[in-house]
């Protein structure tokens, strides 16, 4: 295991070095938007990375719910905060675009916009319940806020077949066409970025076992310590009787 | 033509936000370590 970490890494940055080759160099400029739309090499395949790691949340956070299994929990919380992450750029990236493109950079009320940024204050605020509340149901409570909180996945995935948006009809499945070798450098990117986020994701999940394992140390040392005192106060208690 | 700036910007902007979580993450680790150390040594 030690030394998969490295050559997954090198794997990782040789696959995000092609796929900015491909996307700057070799994809064809789009005739409408000219080189800005080289974003969308960045912009997309954060968003279904990010959506992925929200699906991941969700069914971690399921079994949670049922089994109480400890995992489950870890996969949810480290599939969310990498989750959000994605999702941020997505949210950055989208209004860089937008500006150029549509004149404006967030076209207030758009309903692929707004629930985009609703997604992410949802798993913002999943992660703000699990760093603050000191609860012991919070693992609970927020594998139950995971689960509704998954509902605006596809609400944000298919809000623009079924309203009217200023935002592009899908890449895939949309019933417009793409070019096929910008096709090809859309799915190579999305490729280095999972390999990227699956990356991320296992540093997450050993920094996560590393905090239990520091909390379960913290615990047992204070515990130790309460029954060294309760020895101390022993002989103490018998005389004063 | 001018867009191109922006076309940088969001490429520069997505690696300044993955550069500051996997910085967070080391930041972590390191006091994670540290922690585990000292109670390591309290022992």
């Amino acid at each position: 295991m030690k030394r998969l970490f490295p050559i997954l890494s090198v794997i990782t940055a040789a696959s995000l070095a092609y796929a900015l080759y491909q996307a700057l160099v070799v994809a064809p400029t789009d005739a409408l938007q000219g080189e800005v739309y080289r974003i969308i090499y960045y912009h997309v395949p954060s968003a279904w990375t990010a959506f992925l790691l929200f699906l991941i949340n969700f069914v971690a956070s399921v079994v949670y719910l049922i089994r109480r299994s400890p995992k489950a929990d870890i996969v949810a919380v480290v599939s969310a905060e990498v989750g959000v992450v994605f999702c941020t750029i997505v949210l950055v990236t989208g209004p860089i675009w937008a500006r150029p493109v549509w004149g404006i950079w967030w076209a207030p009320g758009d309903i692929r916009l707004t629930s985009t940024l609703v997604l992410w204050l949802i798993y913002v605020s999943y992660l703000v319940l699990r760093r603050f509340s000191s609860s012991a149901q919070t693992q609970m409570l927020a594998a139950a806020l995971a689960v509704f909180g998954a509902l605006d996945v596809p609400l944000v995935y298919f809000s623009i077949w079924f309203f009217r948006t200023q935002h592009p009809q899908p890449v895939i499945g949309g019933g417009g066409s793409m070019d096929p070798r910008m096709l090809h450098t859309l799915l190579i990117s999305w490729l280095a970025f999972l390999c990227f986020a699956f990356l991320i994701c296992w540093s997450r999940f050993r920094l996560e076992l590393l905090k239990r394992e520091v909390e379960q140390a913290h615990a047992m040392e204070s515990l130790v310590g309460a029954g060294a005192s309760a020895k101390a106060s022993m002989p103490l208690s018998r005389s004063s009787r | 033509m001018n867009a191109i700036k922006f076309l940088f910007a969001a490429y520069i902007a997505t690696w300044v936000i993955h550069a500051s979580y996997i910085g967070t993450l080391v930041l972590r680790f390191r006091r994670l370590r540290q922690q585990l150390k000292e109670l390591g040594q309290a022992k």
